[in-house]
């Protein structure tokens, strides 16, 4: 019986990863289909002149270069508001952080449509037109409420004592926060800045709304896919998936490592305690 | 606030206050005022805005009960305006949605929970994570393709025998609910997997131990512990899918319209802007309605659910 719901359990892992796995090959497959429609049945041999289309696309790396301007400039917007955020909700206590807090939740639950759409009408009043300034701002509206749960976390974990020896010990504020507080917090920082990136490269709804004419990697995709589809999109999809799999494979390389080091370390530390217990 | 000044000083404490004051007053609540303020007035050529007809009314409100058609929801007939209509399905089938993302990820994060060894542990949440990491456009493209009449889910099943003659998988809902399933299936997995590890073994060892049927463990004491995260990802599935523009919009079935569409055509293709605020306002009105429900149901707090 034990053995039997182990086995079930690791089919279903196995099963999962293919349900998982299989249309993001099925999508890739249709890349090298020589076929003019994205698909890999009926296979009509293998060709790459959809990476050669691709390449010679003007318009998609303009979008790339877009998307990049736009994810770098959420990162430097919603880094610092989030984290400035969570420290404000850290130093408070009772119903205004609640309420404060709950603000900066609510922004996560909030449909893209409504953000984009809301984003429009705000500054369209002020006569700022649509482009993609606004949907940098759009977009940190929600993406800073990530970075503020990320930091708000580490900051449970951080001996506020330190800041105080630090003042009694006749350090400035700025050197408090520069030499106390954010190095504790840079692995916080870092994880929301890396979450802020994918999160705006991700973003679909919000940028529709208020890009203007402007084009983004998810908004040129999706027109293409809209108007008189070519396997081009399936080769940059392929080359998407290469990229995550390389990172994939990377940090999961540099993990065993660590874990290697680590055990490594443990094991001699067991051994000096040991020769310690026979030696006295 | 005291505490604040006395460690950071005016400066920064200035900083800090003013750069959530930013994020949450200029890029939060004032934009959403106007939402609602624009919501109620008309839509008017450039040089009439201001004028005299530019007054308030709920006429934009009014335009969702236009257009009556048939309503069919299982079997019962009645008469229903079209965009109502389009409301009421698009959250019945994100329920769905969220209902067959429970079931799948149920098991899946009790193994990753209890039974696998932690030490491939690490692996098999990168292995999850890729198709998460693959952009969303993308991985609705990818089921377009497999479900297009030519597509290769017909030739397999022509292959084996199962069917005789190509089926239209593209229409009505479950084209959308099967790519809504696969895009966000993960957003259940992760809380249900975190509130599952956070249970003690032997509780279930000693439920095993008294006599109770493996059903009876899941549904008396692993599913108990388990509540804040079905409500953490029963709230994350449903937003994500009632909200959800990109996988109708990309599967496109004619006969399986969401509510987003509709707004996308008010706001981009009408120009509409002001109806177009009605139509997302009340979309916001309903999530917000929905997430309290659920904290209420499950006794949840909102910092449960952000976890």
């Amino acid at each position: 019986m034990q053995f039997n719901r182990k086995f079930l359990g690791h089919l279903y892992m196995v099963l999962f990863l293919v349900y998982l796995l299989v249309p993001l090959a099925v999508m890739s497959g249709a890349a090298f289909n020589a076929s003019k429609l994205p698909t890999v049945i009926p296979w009509k041999g293998w060709t790459d002149q959809w990476f050669i289309a691709l390449y010679n696309d003007a318009r998609i790396w303009v979008a790339v270069r877009n998307t990049i301007v736009v994810a770098i400039a959420v990162v430097v917007i919603a880094v610092p508001v989030g984290a400035a955020g969570a420290i404000l909700v850290n130093s408070i206590s009772g119903k205004v952080r609640a309420i404060l807090y709950g603000m900066m939740v609510a922004p996560i639950l909030v449909p893209g449509v409504v953000i984009g759409i809301s984003t429009l009408l705000f500054w369209h009043q002020f006569s700022v037109g649509s482009g993609l300034h606004l949907s940098v701002l759009g977009q940190v509206s929600y993406i800073a409420s990530f970075v503020m749960l990320l930091v708000l976390a580490r900051l449970q974990s951080f001996d506020q004592g330190l800041e105080e020896a630090a003042l009694d010990l006749g350090a400035s504020h700025g050197q408090v926060m520069r030499r106390i507080l954010l190095p504790h917090l840079y692995p916080a920082l870092g994880a929301g800045a890396a979450i802020s990136f994918f999160q705006s490269i991700e973003n679909f709804n919000v940028t529709l709304f208020t890009r203007g004419g402007a084009d983004t990697l998810t908004v040129y995709v999706f027109s293409k896919v809209r108007s008189g589809i070519t396997p081009t999109i399936n080769a940059l999809a392929l080359l998407l998936i290469m990229v995550t799999l390389v990172l994939a494979i990377w940090y999961e390389i540099a993990r065993r490592r660590k874990a290697r080091i680590e055990a490594a370390r443990e094991a001699e530390g067991r051994r000096a305690e040991d020769a310690e217990l026979v030696a006295s | 606030m005291n505490d604040l000044l006395r460690r950071y000083g005016k400066g920064l404490t200035w900083t800090f206050i003013s750069l959530t004051f930013f994020w949450l007053i200029i890029l939060v609540i004032l934009p959403d005022f106007k939402l609602l303020e624009s919501s109620f007035r008309p839509y008017l050529p450039v040089n009439e805005i201001g004028g005299p007809k530019d007054v308030y009314s709920l006429n934009n409100y009014m335009q969702i009960f236009g257009n009556q058609v048939d309503f069919n929801f299982f079997g019962l007939h009645f008469p229903l305006a079209a965009r109502i209509k389009v409301f009421v399905l698009t959250i019945f089938y994100s329920g769905v949605v969220t209902l067959i993302t429970f079931v799948l990820a149920y098991p899946l994060s009790f193994y990753l929970a209890k039974v696998v060894s932690p030490k491939s542990l690490p692996t098999l949440f990168l292995l999850l994570f890729v198709p998460l990491w693959v952009s969303e456009v993308l991985r609705s493209f990818a089921w377009y393709i497999i479900l297009t009449l030519k597509g290769p889910l017909n030739v397999f099943l022509m292959t084996i025998g199962v069917i005789s003659e190509e089926i239209r998988w593209i229409d009505g809902y479950s084209p959308v609910v099967v790519t809504l399933v696969y895009a966000y299936v993960l957003f259940m997995l992760f809380p249900l997997y975190n509130a599952m590890q956070s249970l003690d073994s032997n509780q279930i060892e000693a439920a095993d131990d008294l006599g109770a049927p493996w059903w009876r463990t899941h549904w008396r004491v692993i599913l108990p512990h388990c509540k804040p995260g079905i409500a953490s990802g029963a709230v994350m599935v449903f937003m994500l899918s009632a909200g959800s523009l990109l996988v109708p919009a990309i599967i496109n079935s004619t006969t399986g319209n969401w509510f987003t569409q509709t707004i996308q055509g008010i706001m981009l293709e009408g120009q509409d802007w002001n109806a177009g605020a009605a139509f997302a306002f009340m979309l916001l009105l309903f999530c917000t309605i929905a997430v309290s429900v659920a904290m209420r149901v499950f006794r949840v707090s909102l910092s449960d659910i952000a976890k």
